[in-house]
C-alpha cells in the first residue's frame, strides 16, 4: 500500500521536508477550491508527468501505489453515472486520484527520517513547554511499519479462511489481528525498554 | 510507559489497516469499510485517554499526507472535504467510548464496549461529522445530519461487533482490557 520513500534517488529527495509537506498542503487545498474539470485534468495530468520524470522504476512504483483507489475509482464512476450526475463523478474521482498521487509522491521522496525530523522541529515549541515529545518521533514511524504489515497479516488472515471456507471471512478476522497487534505492541514496548526507554536517559520516568 | 506507546501506535496502524483491507468490509451492497470500526476498538480497548491518543495519532499521520483513511485518503485536502467533521471526530469518538467503557460498570465487558461503541462512535461522532458537513456544504445541521444518517445502520453493525469482539478479548486476553479488569477486582471486593 504505502509506497516507502523510493530508492530510486530523486531531486526532491534532497529538497527539505517541510517545503515538500506545505507544497502538498497547499496544492491539496487549491484541489478542493477549484471546481472546474479541466484543471483537475491538468493536474492529474501535471503530477503523472512528475510520477514520469524521474525514470520508468520511479512510475511503476509510482502506479503501482496508486492501484489501491482504483476500485474507489470504479465504484464512484458508476456510482455518478447511475445517479446521472456525471461531470460531479469524474471530479471527484480526478481530485481523489490526484491527491492520493501527491500524497505518495511527497512520501516516495521523502525519508522517514526527513518526516519526524520535521515533526520534532515542529513540536519544539511543546519540548519548550515541558511536555514530553520524544514518544511522538518513536510512535510515528511504527505506526508507518506496522501499518502494511497489519495489511499484509490481514489478507494472510483472508487467504487461510478462503482455503477452508466458501463464505466470505469479513469481520471475523478482526480477532485474530488484533490479538496479533497486541502482541506485537508487547513486543515492541520490550524492545523499546531494551533500547534504554522510549523517553532516552533523560525523559525516563 | 514504552508498552503503552507501543499499544497506542499499533491500535493507529490497526485503524489504517481496518480501513485499507478490502477483505474486511462489511458488506450490504455498497462497502462499508471497518475504519470507523477501528476507531471504536481503540477506545473500548484502550480506554479514553489512550484510545484518544491512538486516534490522534492516526490523524496525524493522515495530516502528515499517508493515505490511511478508508480509500486511500490522506494529505490536508481531508481536513477541508465534507467528511472532515468525521476525521476530526476520531480522537473525540475513541474518548467517549473509553469514557463509557471506563464509568459504566457492567458486569458484561462486550455489552460495555458495544454500548460505548454506539455512544463515542455514533452519537459523538455523527455529531461531529453533520456539523463539519454542515460548515463545509453551507446546509443546516438537520439536514446534514439527514445526509449522513444513511451510515448509522453500518455502524450500529459495527459497534455491535465492537461489543463481540471485546467480549472474546475479555474472555482470551482479559489482561488487554485495563478497565474490564478495575470493574471486576471492584466487583469481587464488593462480594
Amino acid at each position: 500500500m504505502i509506497s516507502l520513500t523510493s530508492p530510486v534517488e530523486t531531486r526532491a529527495h534532497r529538497w527539505p521536508a517541510g517545503l515538500k509537506l506545505g507544497a502538498l498542503c497547499l496544492a491539496s487545498t487549491g484541489l478542493f477550491l477549484v471546481p472546474g474539470l479541466a484543471v483537475h485534468a491538468g493536474a492529474l495530468a501535471a503530477v503523472l508527468a512528475l510520477y514520469a520524470a524521474p525514470g520508468p522504476v520511479f512510475l511503476r512504483a509510482g502506479l503501482g501505489s496508486l492501484r489501491v483507489v482504483l476500485p474507489f475509482v470504479v465504484i464512484l464512476l458508476a456510482w455518478h453515472a447511475l445517479t446521472g450526475d456525471m461531470r460531479q463523478g469524474l471530479l471527484i474521482t480526478l481530485r481523489m486520484v490526484t491527491l492520493v498521487a501527491l500524497a505518495n509522491l511527497v512520501t516516495m521522496t521523502t525519508p522517514l527520517e526527513d518526516l519526524v525530523a520535521l515533526i520534532r522541529r515542529l513540536t519544539a515549541p511543546l519540548r519548550r513547554m515541558g511536555l514530553p515529545t520524544g514518544a511522538l518521533e518513536i510512535a510515528v514511524p511504527l505506526v508507518i511499519r506496522f501499518t502494511p504489515v497489519l495489511v499484509l497479516r490481514a489478507e494472510t488472515l483472508a487467504e487461510a479462511w478462503r482455503a477452508r471456507s466458501r463464505r466470505r471471512p469479513g469481520w471475523r478476522l478482526i480477532l485474530p489481528l488484533t490479538l496479533q497487534a497486541l502482541d506485537d505492541a508487547d513486543h515492541v514496548g520490550e524492545a523499546l525498554r531494551a533500547r534504554g526507554g522510549a523517553l532516552g536517559p533523560s525523559g525516563s520516568e | 510507559m514504552e508498552r503503552n506507546i507501543a499499544q497506542i501506535a499499533l491500535f493507529a496502524a490497526m485503524i489504517a489497516a481496518l480501513g485499507l483491507v478490502p477483505q474486511i468490509t462489511l458488506g450490504f451492497g455498497v462497502p462499508i469499510t471497518a475504519q470507523t470500526l477501528g476507531v471504536m476498538l481503540a477506545g473500548a480497548v484502550l480506554g479514553a485517554r489512550r484510545g484518544a491518543a491512538a486516534a490522534g495519532l492516526f490523524l496525524l499521520l493522515v495530516a502528515l499526507g499517508l493515505p490511511l483513511l478508508a480509500g486511500g485518503r490522506g494529505g490536508l485536502g481531508v481536513f477541508v472535504s465534507p467528511t472532515a467533521g468525521f476525521a476530526l471526530g476520531f480522537p473525540v469518538a475513541a474518548f467517549a467510548t473509553g469514557l463509557f467503557v471506563e464509568h459504566v460498570r457492567l458486569r458484561s465487558a462486550g455489552l460495555a464496549a458495544g454500548l460505548g461503541a454506539v455512544f463515542g462512535g455514533i452519537l459523538v461522532l455523527y455529531v461531529l461529522g453533520a456539523a463539519g458537513l454542515a460548515v463545509v456544504s453551507g446546509k443546516g445541521l438537520a439536514e446534514a445530519f439527514g445526509l449522513v444518517a444513511v451510515f448509522i445502520p453500518g455502524d450500529l453493525l459495527k459497534a455491535a461487533i465492537t461489543g463481540m469482539l471485546v467480549q472474546a478479548l475479555a474472555r482470551v486476553r482479559p489482561q488487554t482490557l485495563a478497565w474490564h479488569r478495575a470493574a471486576a477486582d471492584g466487583a469481587q471486593t464488593r462480594l
